[in-house]
């Protein structure tokens, strides 16, 4: 019955989004509307040629999506460290920006291409895939809502094409990390939803007592990025049948808006939800519990209340009233202390076993990723601080600065956690080869720091540049004069993502090898339980 | 109504009720007993690591 249903919904959109291609005001939403309509149409389809199947009833865990997600996630870093290299090159040598791509392929319109597929596509996926695998670990249940999973993840991959596609055509609506227009925004919004159910369908049905620490992080960064996501898109559409939108708030509501989006962005995506990741791998991993669990329950509850507020720190000197501005540059100072909680707990959860720092470059990789993270949590309070503010921003500093974060500790604690979760799985013994894990930490970790030194150096320098001043008190440097100083930094820059880029190739091939070459687990001989 | 009622609401009321909470929290953390507990939540991600718990453990 559940299938006659989704078919006529389906059939029905298909019609809609083909009358939509038909009357669109504009090219993209056309593109869109298009896309949309494959997308449904290719779901009714398959639930056309599997209605009426039998079915055993599902056991075990659901680990198909997870799979799907692990590729998913490999499979999009690579595309959006490969569009960063990209652009970084494109900054260091202009010429890149062809005359015949003008309009799709310059600076302008890869540079958001870039940021989502690193964040939404590689990280984003990253979170889904290991989300549904701890929280089924963890409840000892199987993910709940039976095709759910699948829905957020094949809807949740259809926005990012969406919003990717999007960009090379100009559909933006001009905010930072929430560039998608108001329909891919809505189609946002209901795979959100859908998550949510998932995961906490998952936690409600749990078969253990208490719910681990891991899920109480992945839980918060699915709820506030539902209420951010809809608070900061809060926009008008022109008209339903175009891709332009007018946001509702204006000047420096919206700006304030946009940052209060952007910080938590940064504080409940790449902060809560990694950090779920972190107090589930590093244990396993090392093999041994969470060094505190009562700091992981007091660093998680201050990091909650914390983070919400930082979010000003990004409009200092702006016409931002100065109490907004002090409150979110204090609590920006006071987020060190949390943030360090996470850290510590994820090293000392080494104690005993440090080892395996010598032998096992899987955790060597997470122990880095969470370097990284302390490096970076430090340097993000320090940055905050008015006075540092006003020689830091808008310089290349703040880019340095999210990238020692993303490249150091986003990307390494995904990069070990997919090696954690290939071998297993695809129930593979081991990986295929530990000596290309150390290939590509040493790549990564070498491209990372001529990253941030060369952004140290250049957004150092160039805010010392715009600041000078004669003794009659002119300004000694013009804009170009920067630009061209800051040339030899950003060659190092775009070399420090080959670097970077090259060793996640390495990660797909030693994924791929894994699973066609590696020799499949043993059936445990009849293990007898101890008790 | 504007705004400065909303932003005094916040930071006196609500301020005040979101420390305490912190402060709730702490002390929940530290409670007698706890650590036991702990352990115990800290040790869930070595079980059932290959299929569902078939009974209900919860208590």
């Amino acid at each position: 019955m559940w299938n006659y249903i989704k078919l006529a919904v389906l059939g029905i959109a298909v019609i809609l989004f083909g009358l939509a291609a038909n009357y669109g005001r504009d090219f993209a939403y056309q593109v869109h509307a298009l896309i949309f309509m494959a997308a449904a149409a290719i779901t009714f389809i398959y639930t056309l040629r599997t209605t009426g199947d039998v079915k055993p009833a599902p056991t075990g865990y659901l680990d198909g999506v997870v799979r799907a997600g692990v590729i998913a996630t490999a499979g999009w870093g690579v595309v959006g460290f490969l569009a960063g290299t990209f652009i970084a090159f494109q900054l260091a040598f202009p010429q890149l920006n062809f005359e015949f791509l003008q309009g799709y392929g310059n600076f302008g319109r890869l540079r958001p291409l870039h940021t989502s597929a690193v964040i939404f596509a590689f990280g984003g996926n990253a979170l889904i895939a290991s989300s549904f695998y701890v929280v089924q670990r963890t409840s000892a249940a199987r993910l709940w809502g039976g095709g759910l999973g699948w829905f957020v993840f094949w809807g949740y991959n259809l926005f990012i094409v969406l919003a990717a596609t999007g960009y090379l055509m100009g559909v933006t609506q001009s905010k930072e990390y929430a560039e998608p227009e108001w329909y891919i925004d809505l189609w946002l919004t209901i795979v959100w939803v859908a998550y949510l159910l998932a995961f906490m369908g998952t936690i409600f049905k749990r078969k253990e007592k208490h719910i681990y620490v891991a899920n109480w992080f992945y839980l918060s960064f699915i709820i506030t990025i539902a209420m951010l996501h809809i608070v900061n898109n809060l926009a008008i559409p022109i008209s339903f049948l175009g891709s332009r939108s007018v946001m509702v708030m204006s000047g420096v509501q919206d700006a304030m808006t946009q940052w209060w989006y952007g910080h938590n962005a940064v504080g409940f995506f790449l902060t809560a939800g990694f950090l779920g990741m972190m107090y589930y791998f590093v244990p396993k991993q090392a093999e041994r519990p969470v060094f505190s669990y009562k700091l992981s329950i007091i660093h998680f509850w201050a990091l909650i209340f914390l983070y919400i507020w930082a979010g000003p720190h990004h409009l200092h000197y702006t016409a931002l009233p100065d109490w907004a501005s002090t409150l979110g540059m204090v609590f920006s100072v006071i987020l060190w202390m949390p943030s360090w909680g996470g850290m510590i707990n994820g090293l000392m959860t080494l104690s005993g076993a440090w080892d395996k720092l010598r032998t096992d470059p899987v955790i060597r990789m997470m122990v880095i990723s969470i370097g990284f993270y302390g490096m970076s949590t430090f340097e993000g309070p320090m940055m905050s601080i008015r006075a540092v503010n006003s020689l830091s921003h808008y310089t290349d500093w703040t880019i340095g600065h999210v990238h020692s974060g993303a490249l150091g500790w986003n990307g390494m604690i995904t990069f070990g956690a997919l090696y954690f979760l290939v071998p297993r799985l695809w129930n593979r013994e081991r990986l295929y080869s530990l000596g290309l894990v150390s290939w590509h930490f040493w790549l990564a970790t070498i491209g990372i720091v001529l990253y941030a030194a060369s952004m140290w150096v250049t957004g150092i320098m160039e805010g010392l540049m715009w600041r000078e001043v004669d003794s009659q008190g002119f300004l000694v440097n013009a804009f170009a004069d920067t630009v061209s100083a800051k040339h030899p930094m950003y060659v190092v820059r775009a070399l420090g993502g080959v670097l970077y880029l090259t060793g996640s190739i390495i990660m797909c091939y030693n994924l791929v090898m894994t699973v066609r070459r590696s020799p499949v687990k043993a059936v445990e001989a009849a293990a007898v339980p101890a008790e | 109504m504007d705004y400065h009622i909303l932003r005094e609401f916040a930071d006196s009321w609500v301020l005040l009720a979101m420390f305490l909470f912190f402060v709730g929290v702490v002390i929940w953390a530290f409670r007698p007993g706890s650590r036991k507990e702990h352990r115990d939540t800290a040790d869930i991600i070595f079980r059932h690591e290959d299929k569902p718990a078939e009974k209900e453990a919860r208590t």
